[in-house]
């Protein structure tokens, strides 16, 4: 009996062993689309590849996960790669970058230039203005765009406008009157600052170069031009951080992590803070907390302040990419797929496909392409957001330019993590700026053509 | 008859060689193979570049202040674990304690609990306005202290970490001491030894053994499960002041120099934790009492 027992226990043992092993059958033929599921859900993305289905007849195999990259770059490295994947730059595990640095993706001018199934316009024609001549879209400044635009969202500072008014306080429209508001603020106990985690700085220093110097300052610096760090645009870049950096809550390092960055948030919407960066997701991300408040709150967002009275301000554009894997196996059909993205239909569906927030309330996906004439049907809060453009802000899109690989070096280390260090004072503006000075010099000589 | 024997000897034994070969040998030279190299995590292609990449590591700042982090919390981590353990397991298993196996189960229950689960419990501790241990520190007229802050962090995680690891080595110990013959206690009360002399002098002598063999595993350990609760606790922040190389390896293979360089973060860690277990072998060696 024992003996049986123990052979039945090896054999689970050695079949344990050989389940890990099981081949990935597929249905063959069928279009392989991998998919993020971010905040806004995976269930638009089921909808959309149904739709796309009935519109063209071809099967859709969907992958969705919150940690799309874990499940998607193991078969990557072994040359099984999905048709369509849609991820953005930014994540903590930069799979879209790394395609972008190995010159991994597939160009999308064709897409481009074909016509949306089901509908009788150009792609070109449904895309938005500006969106597809960025460095987030067209990689290696050849002209060719290589990465769709997806989900837009307008970024900048949100704040609670409930507190504004009770205190009869104006949102600040250059930097001078925020310092001053800042001093103000203090008087009552209140930061001026805060933010979720130092990757949300990305947002907040491009819209901050776009209205310090333009977009031509904004090309140079993003392309790491000599000398530009030297430059009196950058220096101003560099003051106003330094001085921010000193108007920020001392809390808010230490809860800029993964864990504890709602707790960042919080600090907005019960007013220990004033200002945090941050985008139009928000507002699901923190529903719940909002349940919870025994202040009055209500969310209100505004552009990054002018430098002077006579400059703009400006929001910076955040949106989300969707690419074709050079080594993509159905690439005609991927084409499809991209052009169905921007259709009515999937617009539609990818806007309105209800959700589960996390307090069990039904909500709406919310997720919004970036095409024409798209802002005229929100409601609610998403108007008042994406209608900053419309309220005289300027849009800023872009980010810094792929360089090859370089050791120890990647954006985020050397722009954006070391402000936590400016805030608690553990590093000084001078030694930030003269390491983002070398690294820069690195950055440039592997800048990918 | 006998090379039929050794023919069948080599045949039971094949399968368990085929599959370290395969599972362990070839990835581990793989590891050292690669970190001569320059090779994209997507891309096949390789490119020899000898030591340069060691040569990188030697100036590269987050990898230095990655490892100092990694060896602070391997020794403190080691030491309050291994000696909390030890205290324990001497007063649960020498002392006629009440609730003697409730404080065992207690001891032990964080072992049991997910490095995710346990960085939620600890995110809750260390809240900086209702937490834990600043609410302590308020009652006694202190400010708060900011514990996942540049100055604190590393505290945090060691305290987050012997906590978690107790328990494990405390049950392991009591085990061991369980087998210490009483008769050898009875004789040295006879002889006037007091409970602190009969734990150094009779009970960790003859549980060496254990200390020596859970002390080498534990600083292996020790460095997989940093590698756990910074990426739950802190994801190496602020500003890498809580990163761990083997967080860095694998954030490298993604954002920086690709695999090749993060092989050769690999390769120094492989080295370092191979000479600082062979290191504490050499200095733990004692003669095993008889008796």
């Amino acid at each position: 009996m024992k003996r049986i027992g123990s052979l039945l226990l090896v054999c689970a043992l050695v079949i344990g062993l050989f389940t890990g092993c099981r081949s990935n059958e597929s249905k063959s033929g069928a279009l392989k689309v991998a998919a993020i599921e971010t905040a806004y859900g995976a269930q638009m993305w089921q909808e959309v590849c149904k739709a796309f289905t009935e519109q063209t007849g071809i099967e859709v195999e969907l992958t969705t996960d919150k940690n799309l990259e874990d499940v998607i770059s193991g078969p990557m490295q072994n040359g099984e790669y999905p048709d369509v994947v849609h991820l953005a730059t930014g994540r903590p595990a930069g799979l879209t970058e790394q395609m972008i640095k190995q010159k991994a993706l597939y160009p999308l001018d064709k897409v481009l230039e074909s016509t949306v199934p089901g509908e009788n316009k150009k792609v070109s024609e449904k895309i938005a203005g500006g969106f597809t001549d960025t460095s987030l879209t067209n990689p290696y400044g050849d002209g060719k765009t290589y990465l769709a635009p997806m989900f837009y969202s307008p970024c900048g500072l949100f704040y609670n406008q409930k507190l504004f008014t009770e205190k009869g306080w104006t949102v600040p429209t250059t930097w001078e009157e925020m310092w001053e508001l800042g001093d103000k603020a203090k008087a009552e106990g209140i930061a001026l600052f805060t933010y979720p985690t130092a990757g949300y700085f990305d947002a907040f220093f491009f819209a901050l170069m776009y209205s310090i110097g333009g977009a031509a300052f904004f090309d140079k610096a993003t392309h790491y031009a000599e000398g530009i760090w030297d430059s009196a645009e950058a220096k101003t870049v560099f003051s106003i951080l330094d001085k921010l950096a000193s108007y920020t809550h001392e809390k808010t390092p230490a809860q800029a992590n993964n864990q504890d960055f709602t707790k960042n948030q919080l600090m907005v919407m019960q007013n220990e803070a004033l200002f945090m960066p941050n985008g139009t997701w928000i507002v699901g991300e923190m529903a719940q907390a909002e349940s919870t408040l025994t202040n009055e709150f209500a969310w209100g967002m505004t552009a990054l302040p002018a430098v002077n009275s006579n400059g703009a301000g400006y929001s910076f554009c955040w949106f989300e990419q969707a690419w074709i894997p050079a080594g993509a196996e159905s690439k005609e059909a991927a084409e499809q797929f991209i052009a169905f993205l921007y259709s009515d239909k999937a617009c539609e569906i990818f806007a309105n496909t209800p959700i589960q927030s996390e307090s069990g309330t039904t909500v709406k996906s919310n997720a919004i392409q970036p095409v024409l004439g798209i802002a005229d049907k929100l409601e609610g809060n998403n108007k008042l957001f994406f209608s900053i453009y419309d309220n005289g802000a300027k849009a800023a899109m872009g980010g810094f330019a792929a360089f090859k690989e370089i050791p120890g070096i990647d954006i985020s280390t050397v722009f954006f993590q070391p402000i936590d260090s400016l805030v608690a004072g553990t590093l000084t503006i001078e030694e930030y700026v003269t390491n983002i000075k070398t690294a820069s010099d690195q950055m440039r000589a592997n800048l990918l053509q | 008859m006998r090379a039929r024997r050794t023919a069948f000897l080599w045949l039971c034994i094949a399968p368990a060689v085929v599959l370290f070969v395969i599972f362990m040998a070839i990835p581990t030279g793989n590891v050292f193979r690669l970190s001569l190299f320059q090779r994209s995590t997507f891309q096949p292609e390789e490119t020899f570049v000898g030591l340069q990449n060691f040569r990188t590591l030697l100036q590269d700042k987050i990898f230095i202040r990655s490892m100092q982090n990694t060896l602070l919390l391997i020794v403190a981590v080691t030491l309050f674990t291994m000696g909390g353990a030890l205290i324990f397991a001497g007063i649960l298993t020498g002392q006629k304690l009440r609730g003697q196996n409730f404080f065992r189960v207690v001891f032990y229950i964080p072992n049991i609990l997910s490095v995710v689960v346990i960085s939620g419990i600890f995110s809750a501790i260390y809240d900086v306005d209702k937490g834990l241990l600043n609410s302590i520190l308020q009652l006694f007229g202190h400010e708060g202290i900011l514990w996942k802050g540049e100055q604190y962090v590393i505290a945090s995680l060691i305290i987050a970490m012997v906590w978690q690891a107790l328990g494990y080595y405390m049950v392991m110990y009591m085990a061991a001491m369980a087998a210490v013959p009483k008769s050898l206690y009875e004789s040295a009360a006879l002889d006037g030894a007091g409970g602190i002399t009969q734990f150094f002098k009779i009970t960790v002598p003859l549980i060496w053994t254990n200390i020596r063999t859970t002390l080498t595993f534990f600083i292996i350990s020790t460095i997989n499960m940093a590698f756990l609760f910074v990426s739950a606790m802190t994801g190496g922040g602020p500003n890498n002041a809580s990163n761990v190389t083997l967080l860095y390896m694998y954030n490298q293979k993604n954002l920086g120099g690709g695999y090749g360089y993060a092989m050769a973060i690999g390769v120094v860690l492989f080295l370092v934790s191979f000479g600082l277990s062979a290191l504490v072998n050499r200095f733990t060696r004692r003669e095993t009492p008889q008796y």
